[in-house]
C-alpha cells in the first residue's frame, strides 16, 4: 500500500544530510566542546559552526543564540526568563489564546506566582489584531509573547506590527516559530522581535534540539544553572551531535525555502479548491491566504476526527486532527474553539501539513481514497441526514 | 493503540443504519463532548429482533456500538437489559483508559432504546 505523510507540523523525517552530519559527531568527533584537547575543540568548532548557521537563517549574530532541547524548553526559558528579570518593571504579559501550550502553560503558572496576563482573543482566521495587543497594553507590561505561526491551523500572526508596537513601548517581544522557521523568511530585525523560538525536528533535524534567540542587551535571566555552557545561559555538556545537525537543517532550509514554499503551496491550493469544491459541508480553518505553505486544515461537519484519521490511516495516509479524541481530553482544541468555531465541528478538523518527500500523486491519492472514507462515515452518522432536500437548517438544529 | 477486535468493528460494523417504525430509540452523548450514539430496536414478543445503530465518534464510539447491536440481537429484553459498557468493551479485547470513560456508552445507549420501548408499551 501507498504510505503517505502529511504529518509534518507534527514532526519531519530527518534529512539524509542532516543524518550524515549528525552521525559524524556522535560517532568520530565525540569530544566535550569544553575541554581544552583537540577532540574537544572539533566538537567546539562543530557548536559554534552550527550557532552561525542557525545565526544566518534568522538574521542575528552567532552570540545572540543558544541551544535548548526544542521549543518547548525554548519558550520556557524566553517567558520566564523575561518575567524574572522585569519583575521590578512590572508584572504583566500580553499573549494570544491560539499559543501552543509550551506559551500558554507557563503564562498560567506565572500567574500563581503574582503575574497578570491577558489572553487576547482571535478572530475567525485564527488572526491577532495588532489594535488589540495596542489597546491591552498597560504601565506594567513586560512582555508580549504571539506566536509566529500557528501549529493547528497555519495562520500567520502580523508579527512585524505587533513588534513595531512592542518596541515604541519598549516591551519585550517573543515569538515561538516553531512552525514557521525553514518554511517563511523569520528575520528578528524585520519581525522586531527580541526572542524566537526555533525547533530542530520540525525542519528535518531529529528531536531534541532547538534554539532560542535572545536579543543582545534585553533583560533576561537564564533559568537553570549549574555551568558556565553557552556563556551560563543554558548550562549542560552541550548536545554536539543535535547542534550540529540543527546548524545543518538550518542552512538546507534557507537554501531551499523559497522553491519548496512555491512548490508546496501549489500542492496545498489544489487540495483546498478540489476538497472545498467536491464536497458540501466543509470548511477550511484558518486564513486563507496568510496560512503557511505547506499547511492546510479542514473541518468535515458530522464526521469525528480521530475516525477519520484512523480511516485515512487504513488507506495509508498520515495525519492529525484537532479532535479532543486524539489528544486525550474531552475538549476539542483550544485552538478552533479560540477562533469560534463549534465543537461539533471542531471535533471533525483534519489537518494536513506537507513536506518535502510529498509530491503530486501524494495529494492525488489523498484525494483519491477520500470521498469514499467521508461517505461511509458520515452515513454511520446520526447527525448527518442525507437528504436532498433543502434541509441543511434541519440538520443543523437536529445536531444541537 | 486499539485492539485487532476494536480495528475489525470499526472498518466493518455490523448493524449500521436505522429501522424505520421503531420499537424505541436511544441515544446518549452530545456533539460537544464529540460522541453521540443513537440505537434503534425492532421488538416481538419481548425479544429484539432487529437492531441498528447511527454513530458520531472516534474509533472506539464506533466499535463499541457495532458490538452491542450483535450482542443484543436475538436477546429477550431483559438479558439485553443487562449488557454493560464493560462487557463490551471487554468483547473488544479492552479499550485504551482514556476511552473507558468518555467513548464507551454504546451499552447505555441501548438501554435507554429499551426504555424507550417499554415507556411507549405503557401509554
Amino acid at each position: 500500500m501507498r504510505r503517505v505523510y502529511f504529518d509534518h507540523s507534527a514532526t519531519t523525517p530527518v534529512h539524509p544530510a542532516v543524518a550524515e552530519e549528525m552521525y559524524r559527531y556522535v560517532n568520530k568527533t565525540f569530544g566535550n566542546p569544553s575541554s581544552v584537547h583537540f577532540f574537544g575543540r572539533e566538537a567546539r568548532k562543530a557548536v559554534e559552526e552550527a550557532r552561525e548557521k542557525v545565526a544566518r537563517a534568522i538574521g542575528s549574530r552567532p552570540e545572540e543564540i543558544i541551544f535548548t532541547s526544542g521549543g518547548t524548553e525554548s519558550d520556557l526559558m524566553a517567558i520566564k526568563g523575561v518575567a524574572y528579570a522585569n519583575r521590578n518593571k512590572g508584572n504583566h504579559i500580553i499573549t494570544s489564546s491560539v499559543e501552543h501550550h509550551a506559551v500558554l502553560d507557563n503564562c498560567k503558572a506565572l500567574e500563581k506566582e503574582g503575574f497578570a496576563v491577558t489572553v487576547l482573543p482571535v478572530d475567525a482566521d485564527g488572526m491577532v489584531s495588532p489594535d488589540s495587543v495596542a489597546a491591552a497594553i498597560t504601565d506594567k507590561t513586560i512582555l508580549i509573547t504571539i506566536m509566529h505561526a500557528n501549529n493547528e491551523v497555519g495562520t500567520i500572526q502580523p508579527i512585524g506590527e505587533i513588534g513595531r508596537l512592542a518596541r515604541e513601548r519598549g516591551i519585550l517581544f517573543h515569538t515561538d516559530a516553531v512552525q514557521s522557521f525553514g518554511k517563511i523568511p523569520v528575520n528578528v530585525d524585520e519581525l522586531l522581535v527580541d526572542f524566537v523560538s526555533i525547533s530542530g525536528h520540525k525542519i528535518y533535524a531529529p528531536k531534541g534540539i532547538g534554539a532560542l534567540y535572545i536579543r543582545r542587551g534585553v533583560r533576561w535571566l537564564p533559568i537553570s544553572l549549574g555551568g558556565g555552557q553557552e556563556r551560563k545561559r543554558r548550562p549542560g555538556t552541550e548536545n554536539v551531535p543535535g547542534i550540529a545537525a540543527l546548524g545543518k537543517a538550518a542552512e538546507i532550509a534557507m537554501e531551499t525555502m523559497a522553491a519548496e514554499a512555491a512548490r508546496l503551496t501549489l500542492l496545498r491550493d489544489r487540495m483546498i479548491k478540489e476538497v472545498m469544491e467536491n464536497y458540501s459541508n466543509v470548511r477550511l480553518n484558518g486564513h486563507p491566504t496568510k496560512r503557511l505553505p505547506n499547511h492546510v486544515n479542514f473541518a468535515f461537519e458530522f464526521i469525528e476526527g480521530e475516525s477519520l484519521l484512523l480511516s485515512l490511516d487504513l488507506q495509508g495516509v498520515a495525519a492529525s486532527s484537532g479532535s479532543a479524541c486524539t489528544s486525550g481530553s474531552l475538549e476539542p482544541s483550544h485552538v478552533l474553539l479560540a477562533m469560534g468555531i463549534p465543537p461539533e465541528i471542531a471535533h471533525g478538523s483534519l489537518r494536513i501539513t506537507l513536506g518535502k518527500d510529498n509530491n503530486e500523486e501524494d495529494v492525488s491519492y489523498f484525494l483519491d481514497v477520500l470521498p469514499a472514507i467521508i461517505e461511509r462515515l458520515r452515513a454511520m452518522s446520526p447527525l448527518y441526514h442525507k437528504v436532498s432536500d433543502d434541509c441543511e437548517t434541519c440538520v443543523k438544529t437536529w445536531c444541537r | 493503540m486499539y485492539s485487532d477486535k476494536v480495528m475489525e468493528h470499526f472498518t466493518n460494523p455490523r448493524n449500521v443504519g436505522e429501522i424505520t417504525d421503531p420499537s424505541g430509540v436511544g441515544e446518549v452523548g452530545n456533539s460537544v463532548c464529540g460522541d453521540i450514539m443513537k440505537i434503534f430496536l425492532k421488538v416481538e414478543d419481548n425479544i429484539i429482533k432487529d437492531i441498528k445503530f447511527k454513530t458520531f465518534g472516534c474509533g472506539a464510539a464506533i466499535a463499541t456500538s457495532s458490538m452491542v447491536t450483535e450482542m443484543a440481537k436475538g436477546k429477550t429484553l431483559d438479558e439485553a437489559e443487562q449488557i454493560s459498557n464493560k462487557a463490551v468493551a471487554e468483547m473488544l479485547d479492552g479499550l485504551p483508559p482514556q476511552k473507558m470513560h468518555c467513548s464507551n456508552l454504546a451499552a447505555d445507549a441501548l438501554k435507554k432504546a429499551i426504555e424507550d420501548y417499554k415507556n411507549k408499551q405503557a401509554v
